[in-house]
């Protein structure tokens, strides 16, 4: 269990962020793919919006990115044509339906998807032209700890761990708070349980990771962990109807069970982390 | 054409009209039956000839292994699975060491023997699901799906290990051993990641092997992702209690759980 807690030589530079804290900076992440990640982004990006917020979502996860898909948009330049040069920034930012901006990785992005010098110099450059020019960025990253993930959480101010209550979502979601602890230092990580079957659920889930990191990680350190349960979010069809529909769930369907319970964590958030818009 | 003016056939194929002499030869060279059997349909059997032919651009003459193109195809599919489903896939790729002085010593019938025995060898080491090919010359592939990372170092040293273990016997006064090194990288977990990337990734370990005196295996090992049993019991405790109650559940109870 230490290796897992102790850095290897080369992530340990990652742990500064080197942004200037003018903004909020969200990562939402994962231990385990197709939990909802890209979902929660957009949507949680539309309800932040409605709520007066300047947001930008960026496609972090370079290797699997889905974020096209979910707001219907396949733009001719990307977050890989600034990456290579060809285009500039503020080309490739665009208007999402749902009243936020968003930077799509594009296809190619799959050759970035290693954590590459040149990767993280490029990474860095974009995130600190873009986060003082918003009040949140959401950073939509991959599922597990593969370095390119690691640094894209490294640069956020705050985690979002996405899990479902599944049996092994819950333990890569565990697993990978481990790592963000022992490698980053996080103290506090938000917790969202998505495709809960059941009201409450998710507070008791969180509760149970939050008792298993206690006993097994906390008692090492000399530091708590905090993990803060930001809310649930059901299982419920309209998410995937819009999909198939290709709308933005927030913008079609805002008032289904997701949708409220995504409102809900806005509003959560606005208490914790973001200011209120003035 | 011919075949439009001859009568109606119960196949839409005339089989004598076509030109199946490269393909029966290329099947009888691999020991298998090109000709049609007295009982076969037209159809029947040129769906077998096809079958055979597909398997045979697959394979690799010399040693029987899967062939480059073969390989090629695996990985893409492990990309795929490793996207969908985060699971460790690894990837080896193993070089015989100085196998040009074997053929330079002892001609290239006996390296042709040395590169049959090791490929039988490599693939006597893997379970049935692992794709073992031959990648090039003196190089060889394999592709083990569902390989935890905790296991990869020890399968790699156990296949070194058989390999060094080997004595070829390419003429009754002489005997071959050989050595290999190995360089291994597993599928970054989540990510559609691509064959080139993965295979250089191996490949910068196979260097690393080699520049290190060779006769052993380098990985670039992922984190893995460690928890134990003890962890997960207490993980799951909800579930238990979702279970026990289906209806009446909420953070007091899980409490409960644990603690009693
Ligand atoms: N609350 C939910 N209710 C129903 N389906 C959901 C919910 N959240 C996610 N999904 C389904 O799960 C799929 C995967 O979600 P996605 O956001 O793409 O995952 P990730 O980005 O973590 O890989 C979506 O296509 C959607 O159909
Ligand atoms: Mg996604």
């Amino acid at each position: 269990m230490n290796d897992v807690l102790s850095p290897p030589a080369h992530h340990s530079d990652l742990a500064e962020v080197p942004l200037k804290p003018l903004g909020k900076v969200l990562a939402v992440t994962s231990g385990k793919g197709g939990v909802g990640k890209t979902f929660v982004s957009a949507n949680l990006a539309a309800a932040l919006a409605k709520r007066g917020h300047k947001v930008l979502v960026l496609d972090a996860d370079l290797g699997l990115a889905n974020l096209d898909v979910v707001l219907n948009l396949y733009p001719k330049i990307t977050l890989h044509d600034v990456f290579t040069g060809k285009a500039k920034l503020e080309d490739a930012i665009l208007p999402a339906p749902g009243g936020f901006s968003v930077l799509l990785a594009g296809s190619g992005m799959v050759e970035y998807s290693r954590l590459t010098s040149e990767v993280r110099s490029e990474f860095l450059r974009v995130m600190n032209t873009l986060v003082p020019n918003y009040d949140v960025v959401i950073l939509d990253t991959g599922a597990g700890i593969s370095d390119v993930v690691l640094f894209a959480v490294s640069l956020a101010s705050e985690v979002l761990m996405v899990a479902t209550p599944e049996p092994t979502s819950l333990t890569d979601a565990y697993a990978t708070i481990k790592v963000l602890v022992g490698q980053q230092q996080r103290q506090t990580i938000r917790v969202i349980i998505n495709q809960a079957t059941r009201p409450g659920s998710g507070a008791a889930i969180t509760n149970q990771l939050q008792q298993v990191l206690d006993r097994f990680v906390v008692a090492g350190l000399n530091q708590p962990i905090r993990l803060v349960h930001m809310g649930d979010i059901p299982l419920d069809p309209e998410v995937r109807q819009a999909i198939m529909r290709r709308q933005l769930m927030m913008q079609a369907t805002p008032g289904c069970p997701a949708g409220v319970a995504l409102g809900q964590i806005a509003r959560n958030l606005e208490e914790s982390v973001i200011p209120r818009p003035a | 054409m011919k075949s439009t003016l001859a009568p109606p056939s119960p196949s839409l194929i005339d089989l004598p009209d076509l030109q199946l002499d490269d393909a029966r030869a290329l099947l009888a060279h691999d020991a298998r039956n090109g000709q049609p059997q007295h009982d076969e349909s037209p159809t029947d059997y040129l769906q077998r000839v096809i079958d055979s032919l597909c398997e045979l651009s697959l394979k690799d003459p010399l040693t029987g292994l899967g062939n480059r193109r073969h390989f090629h195809a695996a990985l893409v599919r492990q990309i795929e699975s490793v996207a969908r489903s985060g699971e460790s896939v690894l990837l080896l790729l193993l070089d015989i060491d100085h196998f040009k002085n074997i053929n330079d010593t002892h001609g290239h019938l006996a390296g042709d023997q040395v590169l049959r025995a090791i490929g039988h060898c490599l693939a006597r080491c893997v379970r049935p699901v692992d794709t073992v090919a031959r990648y090039g010359g003196e190089e060889f592939a394999i592709i083990l799906p569902n390989c935890r990372p905790l296991f990869g170092r020890t399968l790699a040293e156990r296949i070194r290990q058989a390999v060094s273990d080997l004595c070829v016997q390419v003429s009754p006064l002489l005997n071959i051993q050989a050595t290999i090194s190995i360089g291994g990288a597993y599928a970054p977990e989540w990510v559609r990641s691509t064959p080139e990337l993965w295979i250089e990734r191996a490949d910068t370990q196979l260097y690393r092997a080699k520049s290190n005196g060779r006769n052993q295996a380098c990985i670039d090992q992922p984190q893995e992702l460690s928890v134990s049993a003890e962890e997960k019991g207490l993980l799951y405790s909800h579930l238990a209690a979702d279970e026990a109650n289906p209806f009446e559940f909420g953070p007091g109870n899980v409490t409960n759980r644990v603690n009693a």
